[in-house]
C-alpha cells in the first residue's frame, strides 16, 4: 500500500520526460491528484482505535548492516502523508514550472512520503536525504538573487546535520546492533537506557544537531531566511510546508524516546532554545521588508511552540511526579503531543498559504519588498481579504486553525515550565506586530502610483485560495476530524515518554 | 428540563454571524438588502434575548446552560458551553437594542459610503462576537468570542482604510489589546492547569463553583490579576487606555457600539463573570486583586475625567468619558458592588450610545466638522439631536430622579464608601462625578448654545432614519431610571438573584443629596467658566478655552493626553524596535557570522592540504603526485565553490569521530 504511495510521484518523475514538456505540470499534476486520491485511501483504511503500527510493509534489504525495508503508519504519519498530499498540488499550483523544476519536485514528493513512513533509521535517513537533493538543485538552479550562495549554504548545513545524525546512530548501531524504530524504543525502555556514558552523549549530541539544524531550532536557523528567500516561491512552500516538519518528526519519532535521560538532563537548556527560536525569530521578523523573509522567520517563530511543547513533557517526564499529580501530568502530555501534532499540520497550511499570496504580489508586481506596496484594498479587496485570514491564522487568532494547537501547547508548557511559557507569549505579540504592520503597509493607505494596475484574485487563483481557506475554518472551528486520526498515537507515544 | 431558548441560546450570536457571513458574498450594488439582513437578523436576536430574559425572571438566580464538547485530546475532553443568568440575559438585551438602534442610525449616516453593504457585514460581526462573549460558559470560549471582538473592532476602526490615520488606529487598537490579552491568555492556562476545567458552571465542577476554587487555593490572586489584564486592554483602563480616543478615527455608529454595547463592556463583564476567582478568600469583602482592581479603576476614573475636560473634538470628550466611567465600573465591582458595576455598566450602554449618535447626527449636520468650537447654536437648528443629547448628558452627569445614570452613579457611590479598605476611592470618585458634570456642561454649551459658529452656520436637523434610533434611545434612558430606582431595586436584586420589594422610603437616603450636590456644583462650574462662550459673537471661532487661559502648562499637559503616547512611543516601542533590529544583526553577524567563521575554517584547512600537496607530497614520488595533485586542484577551488571543501572535510572528520567511538567503546 505506503509503497505504492511513495511509487506514485517517482512514476510521474518518469512520466514528465516521456510526456510533452508543455504539458509538464499538467501531468504533475494528475500524479499529484493520483497521491492524494490514494492518501485519502490510506487515510480510509487506517484504523483510528489501534495503537500499533499499520499497513505495514517488511522486507529484508541489507541484513548484513541490519537494514530492512520496513514501512507503516500510526496516526502522526498518516497526518504527515496527509499534509504532504496537501502541500504540493498547492505548491504546483503555486508558480508555472517547466519539465526539469516538476520531474525535481516529485522526487522530493516522494522521498517525503518515504520519510514518514519509514520505520527504519537506514530507510529513514536513505529518504531523508533524498529529498535534500532536489531541494537544493531547486534552489540552486531556479532560485531568485544570491541563489549559489543560499543554496550552497542550505545544503552544507543540512548535510553536516544529517553527517551529524549518521554518526550518532552509527554509534547506536555499533552498541546495539538494530536500526529498527521500535526496537530501539523498547531498548530504550528498559532498564539501562539504549547506550551509557560518554558514547550516549555523542550519540545525543550527533542527533539532535541534525533534528536541530532542520526544524531549525535557534541558533541552527540561520540558513532558512536565506534559503526561503532565494527558493522560488513553489519551493518555499514546500520547505516550509512540509520539510521543516521533517525535523520535528524525527524529534518525536527518535531524540524523544531513544535518549529521555538525556534529555531530563539538558531539558531546561532546550526549553531555553525553544523560547529564543520564539522570541527572536518573531523580534527578527519585526525587522525584515523582504515579504518572503518575514514569513521565513514566523515560520521559524512557529516550529519553536512545537519544539516548546516537546521539550515541556521531556521536562514532564523528568520531574519525577507523585501520584495524585500523575493524571494531571498525563493530561498534559496529551496536551502537549496533541498541540504539537496540531501545530504542524496547521503552520503547514498556514504558512505554504502565506508564501502563496506573497507569490502572487510578486507575479504582479515584480518586487515584494513590505514598503513596494501600498493602498491595495482599494484595488484588490479579495486578494487582501483571503490574504488577511491567512495572515491571522498565522497570528494565532482563535475561530481559525492556528489557535488550537498553540492553546494546548501553553496549557502543557506552562504546567511544566510557566516561567519559560509567559517569556514565550510575547511570542504572540510580536507576531500580531509583524502582521498588521505588513497589512498596514501593504493594503492601507492611499493606492500607490505603482499598484494602479495590479489585478486582483482570477479565477484560478480562487480555485486554489477557497478551499485552503475553508479548510483553516474547518480546522479552527471542529478540529475533531484532525485529532481523531491521531489520538490514539497520541496516548501510546505518552506512555512511551512517561 | 430546560427551557427551548436555554438549548438553543448559541442562536442568538450565531443569526447576526450568519447575516454577517452573507453580507460579505454580496457586492457592493445591493446595498438594501444588505442593510435589511444585517436589522432582521438583529431583530431576530432581540426577540431571542427577551424570550431569554423570561426564565430568568421565573426564579431569582436562575441559571442554565448547556456543554458540549469541542474535541477530545488524550483522554480528556476540552468541552465549551453557554449559560444563562440573570447577567447574561441583561447584557443580551442590553447588546442586541442598542445594536438595534446603532444599525438603523448607520442606514442614513453611511448612505453615502461605498463601502456601504462591508459595514453592515462587520457590524453584524461584531454584535455577534460581543453577544458570544457573554453567552459564553467556558473561560476558552469566552476567549475566542473576546479575541473575534477585538477582529471586529480592527475591521471597523480601520473601515476607511484609505485614510493612513484610520489604519494606524486600527493597528494600536488591536496591539494594545492584545498586550492584555497575553496577560489574560496566561491566566486562562493558569486557571485551566489548577482547576482541571474552564467550564464556569458545570453542575459542581466548574471553575466558578467551590470545589474548583478551592484546589485553587493561593494561584488564585495571579489568575485573577492576569485576567485582569485583558479586562484592562479591552476595557481601556489605565494603563492600556491609550487605544480608546484614537478609535474615533472609525465612522461614528462604530464607536457608538465600542463605547456602548460591545468592546469596552466586555473587559467590566469579563471581571464580573468570574468575580468568584477575584473574591476567594475575601475578608470582607477584600482580596489583593480587587484592591488592584480598584486602583486602577480609581486612577483611569480620574486621569480621563480631567483629560476630557480640555478636548475639543466632540468625539474624543465621549471616548474619554467613557474610559472614565469605566473606571468607575471597576471601582465598584472591586469594592464588592457587582450590581452596582453591572447596572452602570447597562445604563452607560444605552445613554453612551445615544451620545455618539447624537454626536454623529451633530457631525452629520456640520458637514463632518467635529471641533465643538467651531460649532455651536444647534438647540435651534438640531432641535431633536438638542433634546436626545440632553438627556443622554444628563444621565451620564448623573442628574438625580429621572435619568438611570444617576441612581446607578448614587449605588457605586454608596458601594465606595462602604469599603473597609480605604475612604479614599470614595472621594476621588465624588470629584469625578463633579468633574463628569462640568466637561458635559462645557461641550453642551460649545455644541448647542450660544450663536452658531463657522460649521455650524448653515447645519441642519439628520434626516428621521438617523433621529428615531436617538428617540428610541432616549426614551430608555428615562425608562432605565424607573426600574433602577432604591424605592424598587429590581434590577439590582434581580442581578443579585434576590427578589424586589417596593419601600418608598429607600428613595430618600442621604446619598442621594450628596449625589445631587455633586451634580449641581459640577454644572455650576461648566455654567460659570464657559457662560462667555454662549454668549459670544458669531463668527468668532478661535478663542482660548477659559481653563486654558487660567492654567496654560495644566491645560496643554492634559489636552495631549499627559504625553502618554508620546511616552510609550519613547520607551516600550523604542525598546521593542531596537530589540528587532538587535535580533536583526545578532542573526546577521553573530549566529550566521559563527557558520560563516566555521566555513572559513573548512577553507583554511582546505589551503592548508593544498600546501602539504604542493610542498611535501610533490616532492616525493612524480607517479603519486599526478593523483594528489588534482586533489589540491580539487581543493584550492575552495574560493569560488566551497562543497568540495568541506565535504573532504566531513569525510575526514567522519573517520576521526568512527575511531573516536571505536576507542570509547
Amino acid at each position: 500500500m505506503i509503497t505504492v504511495l511513495i511509487l506514485i510521484p517517482l512514476i510521474g518523475a518518469i512520466a514528465l520526460f516521456v510526456g510533452r514538456p508543455a504539458n509538464a505540470r499538467t501531468i504533475a499534476l494528475t500524479f499529484n491528484a493520483l497521491a492524494a486520491f490514494y492518501a485519502l485511501m490510506l487515510w480510509q483504511k487506517f484504523d483510528v482505535d489501534l495503537a500499533a503500527l499499520q499497513l505495514v510493509e517488511r522486507h529484508v534489504w541489507i541484513p548484513s548492516i541490519g537494514a530492512e525495508y520496513l514501512v507503516g503508519i500510526d496516526g502522526l504519519s498518516l497526518l504527515l502523508v496527509l499534509l504532504t498530499s496537501l502541500i504540493f498540488p498547492f505548491a504546483f499550483l503555486a508558480q508555472k514550472m517547466d519539465r526539469g523544476f516538476s520531474a525535481l519536485m516529485l522526487v522530493m514528493q516522494s522521498a517525503l512520503y518515504g520519510t514518514f513512513t519509514a520505520q527504519n533509521f537506514i530507510l529513514w535517513f536513505l529518504f531523508y536525504e533524498m529529498s535534500l537533493v532536489p531541494a537544493f538543485l531547486l534552489i540552486k538552479i531556479w532560485g531568485g538573487e544570491n541563489r549559489d550562495r543560499a543554496a550552497t549554504k542550505f545544503f552544507l548545513y543540512t548535510f553536516l546535520g544529517s553527517v551529524a545524525m549518521l554518526l550518532g546512530f552509527l554509534g547506536i548501531y555499533f552498541a546495539r546492533g538494530t536500526f529498527d524504530f521500535a526496537q530501539l524504543v523498547d531498548l530504550a525502555k528498559s532498564g539501562n537506557g539504549l547506550l551509557s556514558g560518554k558514547i550516549a552523549w555523542f550519540a545525543f549530541a550527533g542527533i539532535f544537531l541534525g533534528l536541530a539544524v532542520k526544524v531549525p531550532l535557534f541558533p541552527f536557523h540561520t540558513w532558512l531566511p536565506d534559503a526561503y528567500e532565494a527558493a522560488p516561491i513553489g519551493v518555499s512552500m514546500v520547505l516550509t510546508g512540509v520539510l521543516s516538519k521533517m525535523g520535528v518528526y524525527g524529534f518525536i519519532r527518535l531524540l524523544l524516546p531513544l535518549f529521555p535521560n538525556e534529555i531530563k538532563i539538558v531539558g531546561p537548556w532546550l526549553l531555553g532554545l525553544a523560547v529564543c527560536s520564539i522570541v527572536f525569530a518573531s523580534l527578527a521578523a519585526w525587522a525584515q521588508t523582504d515579504l518572503k523573509r518575514m514569513v521565513a522567520y514566523l515560520s521559524i517563530n512557529h516550529l519553536g511552540y512545537c519544539m516548546l511543547g516537546l521539550f515541556a513533557i521531556s521536562a514532564r517526564a523528568a520531574s519525577g511526579a507523585t501520584a495524585p499529580e500523575s493524571t494531571s501530568s498525563l493530561i498534559d502530555m496529551h496536551a502537549a503531543l496533541s498541540g504539537v501534532f496540531m501545530q504542524i499540520f496547521n503552520h503547514g497550511i498556514t504558512a505554504a498559504a502565506l508564501f502563496y499570496y506573497v507569490g502572487l504580489l510578486e507575479q504582479r508586481r515584480g518586487l515584494r519588498g513590505i514598503d513596494d506596496f501600498g493602498g491595495l484594498m482599494q484595488r484588490t479587496p479579495l486578494l487582501c481579504g483571503w490574504m488577511s485570514v491567512a495572515m491571522f491564522s498565522s497570528l494565532g487568532l482563535p475561530g481559525l486553525n492556528g489557535f488550537i494547537g498553540e492553546f494546548l501547547i501553553f496549557k502543557s508548557s506552562f504546567a511544566v515550565a510557566a516561567s519559560f511559557t509567559a517569556v514565550a507569549v510575547l511570542g504572540l505579540l510580536f507576531t500580531a506586530i509583524v502582521f498588521l504592520r505588513a497589512m498596514q503597509s501593504l493594503f492601507s493607505g492611499p493606492l500607490a502610483q505603482s499598484c494602479n494596475a495590479l489585478v486582483d484574485l482570477t479565477r484560478s487563483e480562487k480555485f486554489v485560495v477557497v478551499p485552503v481557506t475553508l479548510l483553516m475554518f474547518a480546522i479552527g472551528l471542529a478540529p475533531q476530524f484532525l485529532f481523531h486520526i491521531f489520538n490514539t498515537t497520541v496516548i501510546t507515544m505518552a506512555g512511551l515518554f512517561s | 428540563m430546560n427551557p427551548w431558548i436555554v438549548t438553543n441560546l448559541w442562536l442568538i450570536p450565531a443569526i447576526p454571524l450568519a447575516a454577517s457571513l452573507s453580507i460579505l458574498s454580496f457586492n457592493n450594488a445591493r446595498r438594501k438588502t444588505a442593510a435589511a439582513i444585517a436589522i432582521v437578523g438583529q431583530i431576530v436576536a432581540l426577540t431571542m434575548s427577551i424570550l431569554a430574559f423570561l426564565p430568568t425572571l421565573s426564579a431569582p438566580g436562575f441559571r442554565a446552560g448547556h456543554n458540549f464538547i469541542w474535541f477530545t485530546f488524550g483522554e480528556q475532553a476540552l468541552r465549551l458551553g453557554w449559560v444563562l443568568d440573570p447577567l447574561t440575559a441583561a447584557m443580551l438585551l442590553m447588546i442586541t437594542f442598542v445594536s438595534l438602534c446603532i444599525f438603523v442610525f448607520s442606514i442614513g449616516y453611511m448612505a453615502a459610503d461605498k463601502n456601504f453593504t462591508r459595514f453592515f457585514a462587520y457590524l453584524s460581526f461584531f454584535s455577534a462576537a460581543m453577544l458570544g462573549v457573554v453567552i459564553a460558559n467556558s473561560l476558552l470560549l469566552l476567549f475566542v468570542c473576546w479575541e473575534l471582538v477585538g477582529l471586529a473592532s480592527y475591521l471597523l476602526i480601520g473601515f476607511w482604510i484609505h485614510k493612513p490615520s484610520a489604519a494606524a488606529a486600527a493597528k494600536k487598537a488591536f496591539i494594545t489589546t492584545r498586550i492584555g490579552d497575553l496577560g489574560f491568555f496566561l491566566g486562562l492556562v493558569w486557571l485551566y492547569h489548577g482547576s482541571g476545567t474552564l467550564l464556569f458552571y458545570d453542575g459542581g465542577r466548574g471553575c466558578l463553583e467551590n470545589a474548583a476554587l478551592l484546589a485553587l487555593g493561593g494561584s488564585a490572586t495571579s489568575i485573577a490579576l492576569l485576567i485582569f489584564c485583558g479586562a484592562v486592554g479591552k476595557s481601556g483602563q489605565f494603563p492600556l487606555h491609550v487605544w480608546l480616543p484614537d478609535a474615533m478615527e472609525g465612522p461614528t455608529p462604530v464607536s457608538a457600539l465600542i463605547h456602548a454595547a460591545t468592546m469596552v463592556a466586555a473587559g467590566v463583564f469579563l471581571v464580573a463573570r468570574v468575580y468568584p476567582i477575584f473574591s476567594l478568600g475575601a475578608i470582607n469583602d477584600v482580596t489583593p486583586s480587587l484592591t488592584v482592581v480598584v486602583w486602577i479603576g480609581v486612577v483611569t476614573g480620574l486621569m480621563a475625567a480631567l483629560i476630557a475636560a480640555t478636548q475639543s473634538d466632540i468625539k474624543r470628550i465621549l471616548a474619554y468619558s467613557t474610559v472614565s466611567q469605566l473606571g468607575l465600573m471597576m471601582v465598584s465591582l472591586g469594592v464588592g458592588g457587582v450590581a452596582a458595576g453591572i447596572m452602570h455598566l447597562l445604563a452607560h450602554g444605552f445613554f453612551k450610545a445615544l451620545l455618539f449618535l447624537g454626536s454623529g447626527s451633530v457631525i452629520h449636520g456640520c458637514h463632518d466638522e467635529q471641533d465643538i468650537r467651531k460649532m455651536g447654536g444647534l438647540r435651534r437648528l438640531m432641535p431633536v439631536t438638542f433634546i436626545t443629547y440632553a438627556i443622554g448628558m444628563m444621565a451620564l452627569s448623573g442628574v438625580p430622579l429621572f435619568f438611570c445614570g444617576a441612581w446607578t452613579k448614587e449605588e457605586i457611590l454608596h458601594a465606595t464608601s462602604h469599603w473597609p479598605k480605604s475612604q479614599a476611592p470614595h472621594y476621588l470618585i465624588m470629584l469625578g462625578v463633579v468633574l463628569t458634570a462640568a466637561y458635559m456642561t462645557r461641550q453642551m454649551i460649545y455644541v448647542f448654545f450660544g450663536n452658531p459658529r463657522a460649521a455650524s452656520e448653515h447645519a441642519h436637523e439628520s434626516p428621521p432614519v438617523m433621529t428615531r434610533p436617538l428617540v428610541a434611545l432616549g426614551f430608555c434612558t428615562i425608562f432605565l431610571g424607573v426600574v433602577l430606582t432604591p424605592a424598587w431595586p429590581w434590577l439590582h436584586d434581580y442581578l443579585n438573584g434576590e427578589t424586589a420589594r417596593f419601600d418608598l422610603t429607600r428613595l430618600i437616603q442621604p446619598m442621594l443629596f450628596v449625589s445631587l450636590a455633586l451634580v449641581i456644583a459640577g454644572i455650576g462650574l461648566g455654567v460659570l467658566m464657559y457662560r462667555r462662550v454662549a454668549l459670544q459673537d458669531r463668527h468668532r471661532n478661535v478663542e482660548l478655552d477659559p481653563l486654558e487661559s487660567a492654567q496654560p502648562f495644566l491645560f496643554r499637559f492634559l489636552e495631549n493626553k499627559m504625553w502618554l503616547d508620546e511616552l510609550y512611543e519613547e520607551s516600550f516601542i523604542l525598546w521593542s524596535r531596537t530589540a528587532a533590529r538587535l535580533s536583526d544583526w545578532m542573526d546577521h553577524y553573530v549566529w550566521d557570522g559563527l557558520v560563516r567563521g566555521f566555513g572559513s575554517l573548512g577553507q583554511l584547512f582546505g589551503i592548508f592540504t593544498k600546501g602539504v600537496d604542493e610542498r611535501a607530497i610533490n616532492a616525493g614520488v612524480d607517479e603519486s603526485v599526478g593523483g594528489a595533485r588534482g586533489l589540491g586542484r580539487l581543493m584550492s577551488a575552495a574560493h569560488s565553490g566551497q562543497i568540495q571543501t568541506y565535504l573532504g572535510a566531513v569525510a575526514i572528520g567522519m573517520v576521526a569521530l568512527l575511531i573516536l567511538y571505536a576507542w570509547l567503546a
